[in-house]
């Protein structure tokens, strides 16, 4: 019975009822939208660095697994790595920031094709001048880019001469004597990729390299260590922001339903003291407008859900060469407890205020 | 005589308003016997009120004696009150004061769930339903009914749970003519039919003459009895 009368108050006032939902539902895509990016963007960077087909990545001394720092490691050690026993092919590239956590990778073609494998174009080919950018498709398709279309990155203009599928390091290919020209960093690399001749052996080659002496302070990594570096934990301050989002979703559910739920006692203050009048007592009150904030919140929820999903198929739709979006059902549970707990905080104080109500007063309240 | 349902002896009722003490009830002595209809008259002001809302457990006395069908009013917690009001007292109001939100149906319903009362509707109440004249309007809500239409389920609500007392607020004070003299005729008919001990408030001589006997208030005191 409780239950019905919950349901009719509700329906009473439709419009409230649906833009409490929409703003807990706001709270909760806050929550998922952060979430879904962080393991989007995550995956991603996961996505690609397999893509490069390499065994081990060596990153110089101070570099952190995700980084996104300039070129630092001198080139002639590429020669080094070739000559140790099973490294079959060794590449490097050097990385440039060109806007927010947007990066280029300068590459020597041919090596870094004969590591990696070719690239798949989708038009054009390869580098025919140093002032020559290969761009993936999502970039293209962000940037509207066609063959021959000019880029400006780093103060410089660059000439699209190819457009491949994605998939494979970057976004952003140049020839690698420029960029390292452009950032002052001539024969410096920001990472490099060996390709063992026996995989069985890859162990056995980290190994050797993180004993020799002129390696010390390098970073060495095989291909399945590296991407498990891709996590949460492992970037710097994303978990300390996904909590401030999950803080702020709180106070903004927190406010949105107290605010609610303060209108809907004062307005029906009368309705109050009827149900006094009939017998209800203070738990009785409170226990309504509790199944009435968890509804909300319930409702609040699905609509989040629903919105997250809406945020990122837009943000894989129009922004996906910077962000990329995934879903992710095992935080629903975690939105869900954060929207009831903020929602119940927020009624707390009108509801002990209506379980306060004086009766009579309640009864003649116009 | 048989033990009266309503006992009061003494009863005062002070509020404080701010620094200053309000006496409503000055010492109100009153006996009412189990099937009686008794009618409360007097001006604003008076107490009428006040003893009303004591006699239903929503104030409490602050001396004198009140016991409603054997309970003590002058010491029990609200919880007690709560108890009291689920099972020993029906309240109607001038206004109607029926929930919005639910049909006639629901607002009967829920004082059922409050009073711990579950199942079908006994055939007692359906025949009440029927001469109440709203057994086809229980699937409104309030907003559809006409105001006699809303009293009458305010009265059907008050009895669901067969209280010991039926306290009447000025029942017909937002009726016309027509649907005061019904609602007066149907409570007559249920004090005399079924022995229902009620209590009304009114201003109206002729609504007070439905009762067997007459009460006059003035000042928090009882002054007259006709």
């Amino acid at each position: 019975m409780i239950n019905r009368l919950v349901f009719e108050n509700l329906k009473h006032r439709k419009l409230r009822t649906g833009l409490s939902a929409l703003s807990i539902g706001f709270q909760v895509t806050m929550i998922l939208a952060v979430t879904g990016l962080s393991r989007g963007m995550l995956q991603d960077s996961i996505n690609r660095a397999k893509g490069v087909g390499a065994d081990i990545w060596v990153k110089p001394p101070g570099a952190t697994a995700i980084s996104l720092s300039g070129a630092s490691m001198p080139e002639k050690v590429l020669e080094y790595f070739r000559s140790v026993p099973h490294i079959s092919k060794a590449t490097g590239t050097a990385i440039q920031l060109v806007g927010g956590i947007s990066t280029v990778s300068g590459i020597r073609y041919d090596e870094f094709t004969a590591l990696s494998g070719p690239f798949k174009f989708i038009e054009g080919g390869p580098f025919r001048s140093a002032d020559d950018v290969i761009v993936d498709r999502w970039y293209a398709e962000q940037q509207n880019l066609r063959l021959g279309s000019k880029v400006k990155l780093i103060n410089h203009d660059w000439n699209v001469c190819g457009i491949v599928e994605p998939g494979k390091l970057a976004r952003l290919f140049v020839p690698i004597e420029r960029l390292q020209e452009l950032s002052n960093s001539e024969k410096k690399l920001s990472q490099a990729f060996l390709k063992v001749d026996d995989p069985s052996r890859v162990r056995e080659v980290i190994s050797f390299l993180k004993q020799q002496p002129e390696l010390q302070g390098y970073s060495i990594y095989s291909i399945e260590e590296f991407v498990s570096l891709f996590s949460v934990n492992n970037v710097p301050g994303l978990r300390a922001f996904i909590y401030v989002i999950i803080g702020l979703s709180i106070v903004i559910g927190f406010l949105v339903v107290g605010l609610t739920m303060y209108t809907t006692v004062l307005e029906r203050t009368r309705e109050i003291g009827i149900l006094k009048a009939l017998g209800a007592s203070p738990r009785d009150i409170v226990s309504i407008l509790v199944r009435e904030t968890t509804m909300l919140a319930l409702a609040g929820w699905i609509s989040g859900i629903c919105l997250s999903m809406g945020a990122s198929w837009a943000i894989n739709r129009f922004v996906h060469a910077n962000l990329q979006s995934e879903i992710t059902p095992d935080w629903w549970p975690i939105a869900l407890a954060v929207s009831v707990i903020a929602s119940l905080l927020g009624a707390l104080y009108p509801g002990i205020r209506a379980a306060r109500q004086d009766a009579i007063e309640a009864l003649s309240y116009e | 005589m048989a033990d009266p349902i309503i006992l009061i002896r003494e009863l005062k009722k002070i509020y404080h308003v701010g620094d200053i003490d309000v006496p409503a009830l000055r010492g109100v002595s009153l006996e009412v016997q189990r099937g009686e209809f008794v009618s409360i008259v007097g001006p604003s002001g008076s107490g009428k009120s006040t003893l009303f809302h004591i006699l239903g457990g929503l104030a409490s006395p602050t001396a004198g004696q009140v016991l409603v069908d054997g309970v003590d009013l002058s010491a029990v917690p609200d919880t007690e009150r709560t108890r009291l009001r689920r099972h020993k007292v029906g309240f109607v109001f001038q206004r109607y004061n029926l929930l919005p939100t639910l049909t006639a149906m629901g607002n009967i319903e829920m004082a059922r769930f409050f009073g711990n009362v579950e199942g079908p509707l006994d055939n007692g109440f359906v025949e009440l339903l029927k001469t109440l004249g709203i057994h086809h309007r229980l699937h409104h809500k309030p907003r559809a009914l006409s105001g006699g239409e809303q009293q009458r389920v305010a009265i059907a609500r008050a009895l669901v749970n067969h209280p010991a007392i039926l306290l009447a607020d000025e029942p017909t004070g937002n009726l016309d003519t027509e649907n005061s003299d019904k609602v007066l005729t149907v409570l007559r008919d249920l004090n005399r039919r079924l022995r229902q001990t009620i209590l009304m408030i009114t201003h109206n001589p002729e609504a007070a003459a439905y009762g067997d006997r007459t009460v006059h208030m003035r000042d928090g005191r009882i002054v007259k009895e006709t």
